[in-house]
Order: C-alpha cells, then sequence, then structure tokens
C-alpha cells in the first residue's frame, strides 16, 4: 500500500499575545490509498489543526507534509474538503454550487454537457437531485450537509478530508448522513481523513483511529486498527463483541489515559 | 460606525413598512373593516387550521391600524390648535385646499423661476441621482479596494474620518468657485455627501467576506476572477446597498438646503421662493412632498437590498 499523505515530524505553533502556543509537536502518520482514518481527541487537541495543515488551508512551523510525494505548499481540489457548517454559497443553488467545484476540477478537459452530468450523478449519489434548484437557505442542515459532501466528491479528489462533518446534526440525521456516507465510500473507494469527537462514529466509519493527546503540544497517542468487515451495518454491529471492544479502548483513552481536567 | 449601520439598516425596514403600510390602510379602515373582515374569515375547504374568527381578525387589523390613526389625528389636530392660536400659520384645511390647487397642474412652467411642484421635485432628483451616481462610480471601486488592501485602509482611514463628519455644504463653496454655476454645485455637494457612506460600507462588506467562503475559493483553487463574480461581489452586495440607502437618505436632505442657496428649479429653493411669497401653506406642504419622497426612495432601495439579502447558513 502507498502512502497518500505523509505526516512526518510535523509542529505547529501560533504566535498569541501571552506568547508562542505550541498546538502540535512531532505529529507523524501515514495515509494511504483506500484508507478511511478518524482523528479523535478532546477539544482543544489540535485534531482540527491537523486536518487543516493536510488540507493546506494553514502551514506546518516545522516537520514536513507530503501528498502524492510533492510537498503540501497550500490548499488545492486534489484534497476536497467538507467542512463542518458545509460552507456552501448561500446565493448559488445547490447545483450551481456543486458545479462551480467541477467546472474547475474538470473544465479544462470536459465539455459543459458532461460537467452538468458530472454535477447530476453527484447529487444524484447523496439523493439531493430533487433540491438541485433550490438556494441553501430553502433545504434543512443535513440536506446541506449532503450537498457539501457530494460538491467534494464530485471534484474526485485524492483524499477527502472531513472536518466534525456531522457536528452540527442531530442524532438521528447523523445516523442517516453516516450510512450515506457509508454508500459513498464504498461506492468511489475514497481515501477520507475525518476529525470527529463522536466514539461510535469513529469506530463505525474508520479503517484506523488516530487519538490524539491532550495540548498543548498534542501528538498521536495510540492508533486504533479497526478490523470489522465492511461493509458495515450500524444495527449488526451493535451486538458485535469486536465493535463493543474497540469502542471500549477508545472510551478508555478519552477518558482515562487522556482525563481533561476541567470540562 | 458598524454598529451603527447594521442597527439603522435593521430598524429601517420595519419603519418604512409600518409607514407605508398606514397609508395604503387608512382609506380601507372605515368602510372596509367592516365589509371586508367577514370575506377574509369565510371557511375555506382544505385542512383544519387555526383560522381567526371575525371577532379576531377585527381585532388584529385595529391594532395595526388604530396606532398610526390614532398618532395622525393627534398631529393633526395640534396643527389645528395652533393654527387657530396663531394669524399667519395656515391650518389643515387650508394647507389642503393650497395643495388641491397645486397638485393640479404640477407640470406648468412660466419661465425659469415659476414653475409647477412637479417639475421642482424632477429637478431635485435629478440632481440627486446625478450627484449620487457619480459617487456610487467613485465610492464603490474605492470601498472594495480598501477593504481588500490594508495598505490602502490605512492610508486612507484618517482622511475619510476627518473628512465624513464636515456638513456637505462646507464644500458648497468649493463647487462654486471650481464649476463656475449653481447646478454643477449642488450636484457635487450631493456627490460628497453620498460617497462616504458607499466607501465605508463597501470597504466593510469586503472586510466582512466570511472566511468559510474564501477557505471554500482556496480549496476549489478559483481564479481571482471567479472569487471577484462567485464569492466577493455576492456577499459584499448587501452592504454596498445599505451604503446606497444610508446615502440617498442623506443625499435627499442636503438637496433641499443646497437648493436654497444655490437657487434655480428644485423642491428647496421651492420652499425659499414661497417663504419669501410668504405663502406658508405652500412651505407646509413642501415638507409633505419632501417626507414622502424621502420615503419612497428608502422603500424602493429597501425592496432592491431584500431581492438580495440571503439567509445566513
Amino acid at each position: 500500500m502507498n502512502a497518500i499523505v505523509k505526516v512526518e515530524n510535523v509542529g505547529m505553533s501560533f504566535d498569541t499575545k501571552k506568547g508562542r502556543f505550541v498546538a502540535l509537536q512531532d505529529v507523524n502518520l501515514q495515509i494511504h490509498s483506500g484508507e478511511v482514518v478518524s482523528l479523535i481527541g478532546h477539544s482543544g487537541c489540535g485534531k482540527s489543526t491537523l486536518l487543516n495543515l493536510i488540507a493546506g488551508l494553514t502551514l506546518p512551523t516545522s516537520g514536513v507534509m507530503l501528498c502524492n510525494g510533492r510537498e503540501i505548499a497550500g490548499p488545492g481540489p486534489e484534497r476536497a474538503v467538507v467542512f463542518q457548517n458545509h460552507s456552501l454559497l448561500p446565493w448559488l443553488t445547490c447545483f450551481e454550487n456543486v458545479h462551480l467545484a467541477v467546472e474547475r476540477v474538470f473544465g479544462a478537459r470536459e465539455g459543459r454537457e458532461a460537467l452538468k452530468a458530472r454535477t447530476a450523478r453527484a447529487l444524484d449519489m447523496v439523493h439531493m437531485a430533487h433540491a438541485a434548484h433550490k438556494l441553501p437557505q430553502e433545504i434543512s442542515g443535513g440536506m446541506k450537509q449532503r450537498i457539501g459532501i457530494a460538491r467534494a466528491f464530485a471534484m474526485e479528489p485524492k483524499i477527502l478530508l472531513m472536518d466534525e462533518p456531522f457536528g452540527a446534526l442531530d442524532a438521528l440525521t447523523r445516523a442517516a448522513l453516516q450510512d450515506e456516507l457509508i454508500g459513498v465510500m464504498e461506492k468511489t473507494g475514497a481515501t477520507v481523513v475525518m476529525v470527529t469527537h463522536d466514539v461510535d462514529e469513529a469506530v463505525l466509519l474508520s479503517d484506523r483511529v488516530v487519538m490524539m493527546t491532550n495540548g498543548p503540544a498534542a501528538t498521536i497517542g495510540e492508533i486504533l486498527a479497526v478490523d470489522l468487515p465492511k461493509p458495515r451495518d450500524r444495527l449488526q454491529l451493535a451486538h458485535d463483541a469486536r465493535f463493543a471492544e474497540h469502542r471500549a479502548a477508545i472510551l478508555e483513552f478519552l477518558y482515562q489515559k487522556q482525563m481533561k481536567r476541567a470540562a | 460606525m458598524t454598529t451603527a449601520t447594521l442597527a439603522r439598516g435593521l430598524e429601517g425596514p420595519s419603519a418604512a413598512e409600518m409607514d407605508c403600510g398606514s397609508r395604503n390602510v387608512t382609506p380601507a379602515a372605515r368602510d372596509g373593516a367592516a365589509t371586508e373582515a367577514p370575506v377574509a374569515a369565510s371557511p375555506a375547504p382544505g385542512p383544519v387550521v387555526n383560522r381567526p374568527s371575525v371577532g379576531e381578525y377585527f381585532g388584529n387589523f385595529m391594532r395595526a391600524v388604530l396606532p398610526p390613526l390614532i398618532g395622525l389625528a393627534l398631529v393633526v389636530g395640534l396643527w389645528a390648535l395652533v393654527a387657530m392660536k396663531s394669524s399667519d400659520f395656515p391650518g389643515p384645511s387650508k394647507t389642503l385646499d393650497a395643495a388641491v390647487v397645486l397638485f393640479s397642474d404640477p407640470f406648468y412652467s412660466n419661465g425659469p423661476n415659476d414653475q409647477g411642484i412637479g417639475w421642482n421635485i424632477l429637478s431635485s432628483l435629478k440632481r440627486v441621482a446625478v450627484g449620487f451616481g457619480v459617487a456610487a462610480l467613485v465610492g464603490i471601486p474605492l470601498g472594495f479596494i480598501i477593504g481588500r488592501f490594508a495598505f490602502m485602509n490605512s492610508m486612507l482611514a484618517p482622511i475619510i474620518s476627518l473628512l465624513r463628519p464636515v456638513s456637505p455644504l462646507a464644500w458648497l463653496p468649493i463647487g462654486l468657485m471650481v464649476f463656475k454655476a449653481a447646478d454643477p454645485a449642488s450636484t457635487w455637494t450631493i456627490f460628497i455627501c453620498s460617497i462616504w457612506p458607499m466607501i465605508l460600507n463597501t470597504a466593510q462588506g469586503v472586510q466582512r467576506v466570511p472566511q468559510d467562503y474564501l477557505n471554500v475559493a482556496r480549496v476549489l483553487n478559483l481564479s481571482e476572477f471567479r472569487i471577484i463574480t462567485k464569492i466577493l461581489f455576492p456577499s459584499v452586495l448587501p452592504y454596498m446597498l445599505t451604503g446606497i440607502r444610508l446615502s440617498i437618505g442623506t443625499a435627499w436632505l442636503v438637496i433641499v438646503a443646497a437648493e436654497m442657496l444655490t437657487g434655480g428649479v428644485g423642491i428647496g429653493f421651492w420652499v425659499w421662493d414661497e417663504w419669501n411669497n410668504l405663502k406658508v401653506e405652500h412651505i407646509l406642504i413642501a415638507i409633505f412632498v419632501i417626507g414622502i419622497v424621502g420615503l419612497l426612495l428608502e422603500y424602493l432601495l429597501l425592496l432592491i437590498a431584500r431581492r438580495f439579502s440571503y439567509g445566513v447558513n
């Protein structure tokens, strides 16, 4: 297996009024093709910072970040991002929001009809074809996030980065979208890195769960390989002993080894 | 500045709507309330909704219409009372009579100093449109530049803060000197007073483009042209329209004063001319007319602004 993203000895610090704040230190991680990796940890542990570094939205203060063997110097469409608050442009319809991305990535190579077909396929994949010509403000939060996911997948990125993609949704909608995501990942074989603070979500969706220590100067504490067969079904997993074991391992890490003092 | 602008922006619509609403409803209030209420409340086939009964409907209607009506009646009553005590202050009925005469022929023209009230309003509006249009052409691009480049912001901010509080009328002599004519000089004052809100609001809009949208642009690696057309411009537009609305409000305030000083055809000069003729009832009419035109301008821009406002999501 070849690594799509390599993170080597990466550190990230910010200059604040109170002096230098070290957010991440000595982070080493490799993400392989077709793999789904979750980053989990207490809030403030720098998991979103790590995701932004892979996205190229911020650049590390030390260490090396590689994507496909090339240094990550900034954001780019081969590393698509699904933002927590979906970040759809409110003045564009759902179709236009997705199309903006499709046009940017494939516009040079494909004709107009092919681009439109791509956009339509992406919307269809998340079952949102019916809302193609609605504005984001006219659809629900869960639907907006579906469009955000469709936009990211439509770019056919080498790696898909998701920053707490379902964090702002209620539990039932979240479950529906997780199932949706499982289906889409199954179809596309996408490589995914996802920030989450939901233990069940991490085990359900990922091949590996990267557990991060508490900040400041956070780093990777443990990595758990989830050896549950795919495709996974949440109802069956509920009675699966290995699922419970994995879940317990993460909980133990979060609430025993990395107990957060004042919440 | 920021909060003041926004607060005005938010308060504007409701105030304007209420005013316009009462104006539309007033004539229907007396005879309409009784006859219309039952029609609207008559049961329609369909799902069972909690329909207001006739009494409720009438109550809501009165609650909406009664307070503005009482306010209006109070003002007119007070006015009539004051007019009764004074020998040269015309009362409501005398003013109304004068208005009927005045508006029966609004577009007559007996030479440059004696034209109908329609012409006077139109020439004032024309000056506002020209001064305001040039201010938009200059102010909006300047606002974009100030908002986008911190250097330009620090360079121009002190100058703008210094000049903004100056009454635009102080610029009138400069206009007279430069243009050697009264008409472009009053247009010039309109330009000066409209440009500040336009620059400041546009700049603020540019500075407040949500970081999320810019992140989307960065991840998609959009071209500068795409960023401007798909992200910057639509997200700045509501701020720009607020600037335009504030500008047109001030411009309409200033034009009356500027025309009083420069003369010529225009509603401001007309007020002054009627004062010289001691036709106080015409001055009162002018006050109403200026108020109504200002209200209409504001309302028009609010309609446009609403078309371009998107829910925060």
